[in-house]
């Protein structure tokens, strides 16, 4: 861009112009100033000050906090029982829902994309997002009202003497696997489809029959599109607490004991403390994630 | 890769069953909001339309679907001019901390709601000291889909390339003439793309809209949340839920369309 004509019309508007056009730097800095601040300093800041919160204390007789140091919370929150099982409640659903999430997205993610014909994949990939973009809170209900007495599981049920298993864990696993199925499916798919056929058939040609040719080639070309699918249904399942309320009758999750602490408990650094486990927990992921060559895949 | 005729079919099969239960519990609310029986027993007592009028009427409902809207639009506006903004500057410049500021980008929607959550609640209320309100609802959702923005309109950039700015350029067009005349213009689908979807996905937030709005800022969601749990209003519930179904399919279509990228940038 180098061919800027100077017009013989001078004014602000032109000097700054100018100047912007000689220097990407000048540019640059306009362009990335309000975004860095917004994301900068409210949510990096914001997450910094759950951090320092978490280490504040609340005032047992007023509630009011006080910013007084202390690591009383985060004791609490590693070696309290019933943080701890609560923990690897909501840790263990959240992968055991990735895990399902994963299963049931491989073969219907490999059918799309090497299988089904050019038609048809628009049409599949359709059927995906209409239930993704569906609300949120509808979904969850719907599955209340079929996970509800006399809902459509215990009349689908009926015929074999299975009845609703009622609201609890099950109900929230099936629940969580299906609100965030797409978000398995969709980078699977996507992942399937830049691999090219030409080494599916090479493999073939060499001898391998399709068991094969999936578990030494596609399985292990399509693994980084799943972790980078596993880091959705992970991190959604780990920071949900509505589904839980909807569906999850008396079990709770770490997102409720945030939402009860900041509301009936008013204990704010308490729930700090809580919301601080997600985080460790992600960052583990994460950082998992991107060994496995993942985050490129998102 | 040779798959025998079984293997096919029972491909095909499994895709239909998963893809169709997919639509399973959209049906059942769909169904259930034109059931006569109050308590939505499966199968379906009777047919009626009351509950659809009831709704129609309901003054609690309306406020929060005008709530929802004005929130949805603020947080929308903000996120199209801040993920344009990041959009252009990761596109066109190579500097120093690049990675780590389309990560930043990505953040809040990465870590889990809970998190952006209880975050910004902390923020607003102990640290800065402000009362929640609509404003800190439209921060937080605003965070959030600065995202879905950013991605559509990164793609847009990559695809254009920026030949035709520096033909502008070189015909003495200044660089704001040529972003408004040229730039603008080529990112107009991208942005709809985008906005539709910024609007969609604060219209919908449920996890971070409690943690951050007042008590007075009853948005669809938190309204249907607090009507989920109550038996007299429940049929009301289904009419929303219904409805929300068969809106939800006309932004995304279009932004699916626009954006052409069958995700619509979301995952």
């Amino acid at each position: 861009m180098t061919g800027n004509v100077a017009l013989p019309r001078d004014g602000l508007r032109r000097r700054l112009s100018a100047r912007l056009t000689r220097s990407p730097r000048s540019r640059l800095a306009l362009l990335l100033t309000a975004p860095l601040l917004w994301l900068g300093l409210a949510y990096l800041g914001a997450l910094a000050a759950l951090l320092v919160t978490a280490l504040w204390t609340t005032n047992t007789f007023t509630g009011e906090i006080e910013r007084v140091w202390t690591l009383d919370n985060l004791r609490i929150v590693v070696t309290d029982s019933v943080y701890r099982s609560v923990t690897l409640r909501t840790v263990g659903v959240a992968a055991l829902v990735t895990v399902i999430d994963a299963v049931l997205a491989a073969p219907v993610a490999f059918f799309m994309a090497k299988v089904a014909s050019p038609r048809w994949q628009p049409l599949l990939v359709a059927a995906i997002l209409l239930p993704l973009w569906a609300s949120y809170l509808v979904k969850a209900y719907a599955w209340r009202s079929m996970f509800g007495g006399g809902g459509l599981i215990d009349w689908a049920g009926a015929p074999f003497g299975i009845g609703s298993p009622g609201y609890g864990l099950t109900a929230t696993v099936c629940t969580l696997a299906y609100l965030w199925f797409p978000y398995m499916v969709l980078p699977i798919f996507a992942g399937l489809e830049r691999l090219p056929d030409s080494l599916l058939e090479a493999s073939g040609d060499l001898g391998a029959r399709p068991g094969r040719t999936l578990r030494t080639v596609v399985l292990p070309l399509a693994f980084p599109a799943v972790v980078a699918g596993s880091i959705f249904t992970f991190s959604l399942s780990l920071g949900d607490y509505v589904a839980v309320e909807i569906v999850g009758g008396t079990s709770q999750f770490l997102g409720n004991l945030v939402y009860d602490n900041i509301g009936a408990a008013n204990n704010q650094p308490l729930a700090a403390a809580v919301g601080l486990v997600p985080v460790v927990v992600m960052i583990v992921y994460l950082f998992l994630a991107r060994r496995a060559g993942a985050l490129e895949n998102l | 890769m040779y798959l025998t005729r079984t293997t096919r079919i029972a491909l095909r099969i499994a895709t239909a069953v998963i893809l169709a239960l997919g639509f399973v519990p959209l049906i059942v609310v769909v169904v259930n909001s034109f059931n006569s029986d109050r308590a939505f027993g499966w199968p379906p007592a009777g047919f009626t339309l009351e509950w659809w009028y009831r709704a129609a009427h309901n003054a609690g409902l309306l406020a929060a679907l005008r709530t929802s809207v004005v929130v949805a639009l603020l947080s929308t506006a903000v996120a199209l001019i801040l993920g344009t903004l990041a959009a252009m500057s990761l596109q066109r410049h190579r500097f120093f901390g690049r990675e780590a500021v389309s990560l930043l980008v990505i953040l809040p929607i990465a870590l889990p709601g809970i998190v952006t959550g209880i975050a910004l609640n902390n923020a607003f209320r102990t640290i800065l000291g402000v009362p929640l309100s609509l404003l800190t609802l439209v921060v937080a959702h605003a965070t959030f889909c600065v995202v879905v923005v950013f991605n559509n309109v990164i793609a847009r950039l990559r695809r254009l390339g920026g030949d035709l700015e520096e033909a502008s350029m070189d015909l003495g067009a200044d660089g704001f003439t040529t972003f408004w005349r040229v730039t603008l213009p080529l990112m107009r689908t991208a942005l709809l793309a985008g906005g539709l979807l910024a609007f969609a996905l604060s219209f919908d937030e449920i996890i971070v809209t409690r943690f951050t709005a007042s008590q007075a800022t009853t948005t669809l969601p938190i309204w249907i949340m607090d009507n989920l749990f109550r038996p007299n209003q429940a049929p009301i519930v289904n009419v929303v839920a219904t409805a929300l179904v068969i809106l939800s399919i006309i932004p995304i279509a279009i932004a699916q369309r626009l954006s052409g990228d069958p995700s619509g940038g979301r995952v």
